[in-house]
């Protein structure tokens, strides 16, 4: 009898269910708002023109060659990351206590991080120790968390779907009321999946409380530019925590911003209390890393690293981020008055609200089945639809099937 | 003790410790035998033409970066699979296998480690030959698993210690998970005789074991791909069900791009679409999908006629100059007048030669030669060329008459 005779099979990952599912269908008309990557008005994925410049630059440099990159990843890359977080100026890093783990994609800089706070953090192997990720949250954190170690993962109020907005006095009092030391996941920028940040003024709420409470910060950064179009406007909260003098971790990725999705370049930046303590919490981060992936893959990362480190560049790049992040924020313009327009029930601000590559739709699971099935327009069954899935040339058609799903079905 | 700030500092890797040792040394004729990756005759690292011809190729295609799915490139893993079992093997045609694109070698061991971790019925024990890799242990260990070993390497004769093997493996709790090197075994360079390895699946079957091979070196052991892959082959033959890691770091010199694969064995097609949805929940909490562009490269020589001639003759081309030197390093020795039976140097095969020194001789080696390898007296006879091998040899005569 087989040893794997009891395997069970596993479900499948639901947004890559929905784009299965998507593929599959033949409908002339049908549209795919889940997988979170971005498509240009033509609706085609877009490998950033000075990407395409980075790529040749670097198959063309006969110096360059296939070896192993440090465990840590590849130093000119683990700084120029980390400094784009933290901003140019950064007292941190100024003082010599920021460091990055070159990681794969964000995914990976969560993991890193998520085994080494369950080894060191809050004792020794404290796999009790409450992790708090947002409800609703990137599917992908309860995962990650749990399969690093850690028993008790708990949501943290955050939606209001009644007011379709911040759940603030719910997130506070779970801060408030969290054990000490506990671990909670916060979205930088741009939340996945409602679209919903905090204001500045209720970040500072929130610093305040976590840091009276000795709460651990745990940002995750997947959207740094993609948000507002502006680096620093999109990385003010981590700046601010780090100016509040907190440790913390960051977990970054250039798959949306740099469209770099399957090279999988990421960055776990770590600010320490000092010098010494970042050292010793670097050398600990090599060993879960020799024992996960060895070390890193090095194309996406000279890619990044070479923009980030050549003024030129940067600046195209911070152009070219621009011009994703502006396609998006005029879909939600357009959503939104097509919608009003229709004369579409309810109220359709929070569309225009909500910034980054989601928006929480409002829809309930009813109306989802009912855009897939009858509209074959594909979505996430919580509401959830990619922005960047919108065109010039689908977008009346989406707001007619979002009309009819809200009028038709209950 | 609460914050991040208590915790010590990990002790320093010792592959990499004789790295650092050796580029502070200014000895002009300093050698790294320590460095576990090819290089030419000049000591300069080796791109291989054939990846420079895919990566052109590759380029004028101007291609997105779409995500891959989380099991990676299917045109890899196909070829992957194709490239270890042999493209007419009964297991692929049946479909009953599952092969998952991976982080290299490292990230494939992983993911096998961790799917035995939370689906193996059996025991929690890996057995791993003496010595293994180095990291082997912290990756199993890491997923949970429980470390054993059986006897591999009999230092009396820098040789397979066979009869040891056997019988250790013949008391092996059934069940329990044996790792196996395919080819090329890592550290020593001592691989057993195809008829040595027919015994071995034999008992190996007796015991009810679950075999694990890792397969590092494929094409970079003897020069033959097909022949590097015996073992594999010959143990699905048999009837094992294998669990299967390869690196595409060495064979192909892709380092630093990351490309492997992870490959179960199944029964049926039925149960390797059971484990395929299992890998994929494990793999994508850890990295969700895996890196495009060294496995783009790797397919692309494989399924191109042309540039998959040109792999075989590179990969035969490096493992041919490793032999060379493992000749002339012996003749060296002759040379210099050395008294002592050096054929295990050219018995041992792939990249790491287990010389026989002992720790003082290394040490002295090292301080009065600045040649640099590891206390176990491994080397990497990547580091060797036809410009440092006497000096080599005049170095391991010095420390050994």
């Amino acid at each position: 009898m087989s040893l794997f005779a009891d395997v069970p099979q596993a479900p499948p990952v639901a947004v890559f269910k929905l784009t299965a599912d998507f593929r599959e269908d033949s409908h002339p008309q049908k549209v795919n708002l889940g997988v979170g990557a971005y498509r240009t008005d033509d609706c085609l994925p877009w490998v950033l023109p000075v990407v395409k410049k980075v790529e040749r630059l670097i198959v063309e440099d006969n110096s360059l060659n296939h070896e192993y990159l440090p465990i840590l990843g590849l130093p000119e890359f683990r700084s120029a990351a980390s400094k784009v977080a933290l901003g140019d100026d950064s007292p941190a890093i100024k003082d010599n206590r920021v460091g990055g783990v070159q990681a794969l994609g964000g995914t990976g800089a969560l993991r890193i991080g998520a085994e080494f706070l369950r080894r060191w953090y809050n004792g020794v192997n404290n796999t009790s120790t409450p992790i708090y990720v947002s409800a609703p949250t990137w599917e992908n954190h309860n995962g990650v968390f749990a399969d690093a170690g850690f028993k008790d993962i708990r949501p943290y109020h955050y939606w209001d779907a009644a007011k379709r907005g911040l759940d603030l006095t719910g997130l506070l009092d779970d801060l408030e009321k969290a054990p000490e030391h506990s671990v909670f996941v916060l979205h930088a920028c741009a939340h996945n999946p409602t679209g919903t940040d905090p204001t500045q003024e209720e970040w500072k709420k929130i610093a305040e409380i976590m840091k009276r409470r000795k709460l651990f910060v745990f940002f995750d950064s997947a959207y740094q530019g993609f948000a507002s179009g502006n680096l620093d406007k999109d990385a003010w909260a981590i700046r601010y925590f780090v100016s509040e003098e907190f440790e913390l971790f960051v977990a970054q990725s250039f798959s949306k911003n740099f469209g770099l999705y399957n090279e999988r370049v990421g960055n776990l930046t770590v600010v320490a209390k000092d010098n010494e303590n970042l050292t010793r919490i670097l050398s600990q981060m090599e060993k879960i890393v020799r024992t996960t992936w060895s070390n890193p893959p090095s194309q996406g990362a000279r890619v990044v690293s070479k923009t980030l480190n050549c003024p030129e560049l940067f600046a195209e790049w911070k152009g070219n981020v621009k011009t994703m992040a502006d396609r998006v924020l005029f879909m939600r313009d357009e959503l939104k008055s097509k919608l009003q327009a229709l004369g579409t029930p309810g109220t359709w601000d929070h569309i225009t609200q909500q910034i980054g590559m989601f928006s929480f739709t409002g829809l309930n699971p009813k109306q989802v089945e009912f855009m897939i099935k009858e509209k074959h327009v594909y979505l996430m069954a919580s509401g959830r639809i990619n922005m960047c899935g919108l065109t010039t040339k689908n977008i009346d058609y989406i707001a007619q099937a979002i009309h009819e799903a809200v009028t038709k079905v209950q | 003790m609460r914050g991040l700030s208590w915790m010590q500092m990990g002790p320093p890797d010792p592959i990499l410790g004789v790295t650092e040792a050796f580029k502070r040394d200014t000895n002009p004729k300093k050698m790294n035998l320590g460095v576990g990756a090819y290089r030419d005759d000049k000591g300069k690292p080796f791109v291989l033409s054939c990846v420079r011809k895919a990566e052109a190729l590759i380029a004028a295609k101007q291609l997105d970066k779409e995500y891959l799915p989380i099991g990676g490139l299917g045109d890899f893993t196909k070829a992957c699979a194709q490239l270890a079992l042999g493209a007419n093997n009964e297991v692929l045609s049946s479909g009953r296998n599952i092969t998952v694109q991976t982080i290299s070698g490292t990230g494939s061991l992983r993911i096998g480690a961790n799917f035995l971790s939370r689906f193996h019925g059996g025991s929690r024990d890996v057995y791993l030959p003496k010595p293994s890799w180095g990291n082997h242990t912290p990756i199993f260990r890491d997923a949970g698993m429980q470390l054993k070993a059986y006897r591999y390497y009999d230092p009396s004769t820098c040789g397979f210690d066979f009869r040891g093997a056997l019988e250790d493996i013949s008391k092996i709790p059934e069940q329990s998970v044996i790792l196996l090197h395919a080819c090329a075994h890592n550290p020593t360079g001592v691989d057993p005789k195809q008829e040595q390895w027919k015994e071995i699946s034999d008992i190996v079957k007796k015991r009810n074991l679950l075999v694990f091979f890792d397969m590092a070196y494929q094409g970079f052991a003897s020069g033959d791909i097909d022949r590097d892959a015996w073992a594999v082959r010959y143990f699905i033959e048999q009837g094992h069900n294998i669990l299967l890691s390869q690196s595409f770091a060495k064979n192909m010199g892709l380092y630093g791009e990351r490309v492997g694969g992870f490959t179960v064995v199944c029964k049926d097609i039925e149960e390797s679409k059971r484990v395929e949805s299992q890998l994929k929940i494990l793999i994508r909490p850890i990295y969700s999908n895996p890196p495009m562009n060294g496995a783009r490269i790797a397919t692309t020589i494989l399924n191109t006629p042309e540039l998959r001639l040109l792999w075989l003759e590179e990969v035969h081309g490096m493992a041919n100059r490793i032999i060379k030197m493992r000749e002339q390093l012996v003749a060296g020795l002759k040379k210099s007048g050395s008294s002592h039976n050096w054929q295990h140097v050219i018995d041992q095969i792939g990249m790491f030669c287990f010389t026989g020194l002992k720790p003082e001789q290394v040490e002295r080696l090292t301080k009065e030669f600045s040649v640099y390898m590891t206390k176990d007296g491994r080397i990497s006879m990547a580091g060797i060329s036809s410009g440092n091998v006497g000096y080599l040899a005049e170095g391991i005569h010095a420390v050994t008459k």
